[in-house]
């Protein structure tokens, strides 16, 4: 059946892969906690809760297989962070790696930035195909010759090697934020990248490790008065002065770099009154951004709360120009998911490579797709069982009610310890990656 | 009276929550902390809210105590939240904090008209309609060696809590689940 996908409403996906262990028993150091393609898609890199970093590459499409978009097959595997333990205040910090993000492709080698609570670090990923060969001093095997022995001259040469594809982290940008790190994104200069945490926002440049710019507070004067805390916040896509930044009480902030030094002043602010009639204990919960993400054209800009998926015209503040539910069913059982944790479960969303359709992760391991032209919207599982090779997806459904029809899944069997919390998009074509806990499914649109 | 049921039953959850959440690894988390202690504020607006509409006739059986059940039942039971908030936004070193903070918490909820008064040192009195509610942790502070237990001093370093809080009305009473 036919799903949203690149603006028309024929696109079939079909599992393609997935990574990852097959036990049910699921180590908690395997847990994934971030995705992102790179700029091309040609890398695909995954952080989990143990502090490793795994990329992914996209093999070149085969002239054997013109249907088949390359695979992805494991390109470098690197430990980002470790855990570390703050003596001062007798705290562990954990190892998890929160966010990645790439840096654009200036040379050979690939940037990204990873950062876990308190430290961000810029890696170097390099390729090395060739080694030199033929040393006058140095044997084969690295062991130093005895210089009375070497009667002759020779200039080494390279010759080509296996593939190694080395990481190394090249600036470790330490001990800045006070709380724990929520986001990190680059600026469209490539120059200078902002972090945030949950009261503070800072201005880095990426050669300077030593000094970073505040350029956001939100810390009051007595923290008994705190209301709100900074879920996330991301550079615009092409102006380089503008950011914004989400907050629990949904709420979002532009800002403008070129007004004044400390941005604690919005540009604008985004805000829909909340709906009386929705009004519950945990309206306040629901109502916290987890994840803001620009559109591709710098024009909109998606926020993801408990329960829906809301998308912004910068050029309106009152209120978002589309709203899609997620899974309002789940909004008569809040007492229950707040008794089991998962309302405190923070979701991302992405957009697709031209901006037509919005994707997001619910519970179940289900996730959802919304094309914004056509007003149509699909949920997808990804599950073991529906990954035979190329197998097209089938959309699920869950029954809100009154009668289950064949093949819909009530409420209360959904499974709650099944999340789908991050997804990504390719930038350009119809591949997607959507992680389940200790699993990465990527899920390819049927070239036919 | 179910909404009233309902809402200790989120308080127990909550505070529950509160002190997992220090044993956890990486520290307190100050956004998880500031929505565990939002719901906890709305469910005691809540439940105090039915306990004064049941007020009149309690007071009756314990003519000692000042009548008084406008504003300060909720000045003195508000109390204990900031430093429950300040102590999970600054990553708690003091594992003492939290812990006296929710039995203070504990026995203000039972006893509210008792705290009245800041000349008061005994919080552990229990009046008639009032055994510790069973919702909350029965344990006790450790304390360090030379420290006494006392009681909290209402309103004294919390200059900042009761205008922040003066926000919160009994509008705020919620009835949708």
């Amino acid at each position: 059946m036919a799903g949203p996908g690149g603006g028309s409403s024929d696109v079939q996906w079909c599992f393609s892969q997935v990574k990852g262990a097959m036990d049910d028993d699921v180590a908690e150091a395997d847990i994934i906690s971030t995705v992102e393609f790179n700029h091309s898609g040609e890398l695909l890199a995954t952080g989990d809760k143990g502090g490793r970093v795994v990329i992914f590459q996209q093999e070149p499409e085969s002239k054997n297989q013109p249907q088949c978009r390359g695979e992805y097959n494991v390109y470098s595997t690197f430990q980002s962070h470790e855990p570390e333990f703050d003596y001062l205040k007798s705290l562990e910090i954990e190892e998890k790696i929160n966010k990645i993000r790439w840096l654009p492709q200036k040379n050979a080698a690939q940037f990204l930035l990873s950062t876990n609570d308190k430290t961000i670090k810029l890696w170097k990923i390099s390729e090395r195909d060739k080694r030199p060969e033929g040393y006058n001093l140095k044997e084969e095997d690295g062991r130093y010759r005895d210089p009375n022995t070497v009667t002759t001259l020779r200039v080494p040469v390279f010759r080509p090697m296996d593939l190694m594809v080395e990481a190394s982290p090249r600036r470790v940008f330490a001990n800045a934020h006070t709380y724990h790190i929520n986001s990190i994104s680059v600026n469209s200069d490539h120059e200078t990248y902002l972090s945030a945490d949950d009261l503070r926002i800072n201005l880095w440049h990426l050669e300077i490790t030593d000094r970073s710019f505040n350029i956001v507070d939100i810390k009051p004067a007595n923290m008994e008065e705190l209301t709100e805390v900074i879920t996330a916040a991301e550079f615009h896509p092409y102006q380089c002065n503008t950011f914004v930044y989400s907050s629990s009480k949904g709420t979002i902030r532009l800002c403008d770099m070129r007004a004044s030094a400390l941005c604690d002043t919005h540009a604008k602010m985004f805000e829909e009154p909340e709906d009386p009639n929705n009004r519950s204990f945990f309206s306040e919960i629901i109502s916290s951004i987890s994840d803001v993400k620009f559109s591709h054209s710098g024009r909109y800009m998606m926020t993801r709360d408990y329960l829906s998926v809301k998308i912004w015209d910068l050029n309106m503040e009152t209120r978002p120009v589309e709203t899609y539910q997620v899974h309002e069913y789940l909004r008569s059982k809040l007492c229950s998911l707040y008794e089991n944790d998962c309302i405190f479960d923070k979701f991302e969303c992405c957009w697709n490579g031209n901006d037509s359709v919005v994707m997001t992760g619910s519970y179940n391991n289900f996730f959802r797709m919304f094309d914004r032209g056509y007003r149509h919207d699909v949920t997808f599982e990804a599950s073991r069982e529906n990954s035979k090779p190329r197998s097209v997806l089938k959309p699920r459904k869950v029954s809100t009610g009154g009668k289950r029809k064949k093949d819909e899944i009530s409420v209360d069997s959904l499974d709650f310890n099944k999340k789908i919390l991050h997804t990504a998009w390719h930038p350009l074509d119809n591949i997607i990656a959507v992680a389940t806990t200790n699993n990465l499914y990527i899920f390819q649109d049927k070239v036919n | 009276m179910e909404v009233n049921i309902e809402a200790k039953r989120i308080l127990a959850v909550s505070i529950s929550k509160l002190y997992a959440s220090r044993t956890q690894r990486g520290g307190l988390r100050l956004h998880r902390s500031l929505l565990l202690s939002l719901v906890m504020r709305s469910a005691r607006d809540i439940y105090h809210a039915s306990r004064e509409c049941e007020a009149p006739s309690e007071a009756q059986s314990a003519p000692e105590e000042p009548m008084d059940t406008g504003s300060s039942p909720e000045e003195a039971s508000r109390q204990p939240e900031p430093q429950l908030a300040t102590s999970g936004a600054e990553t708690c070193s003091d594992s003492e904090e939290p812990a006296s903070d929710a039995e203070e918490y504990d026995c203000e909820i039972a006893e509210d008209k008792e705290n009245l008064s800041p000349a008061r040192q005994s919080r552990k009195r229990r009046g008639k309609a009032s055994a510790a509610p069973d919702f909350l942790p029965s344990k006790r502070a450790r304390l360090e060696p030379g420290e006494e237990r006392h009681a909290a001093p209402l309103g004294s370093c919390r200059a900042g809590a009761g205008d922040s809080l003066t926000t919160l009305s009994l509008n705020r009473v919620i009835p949708a689940f």
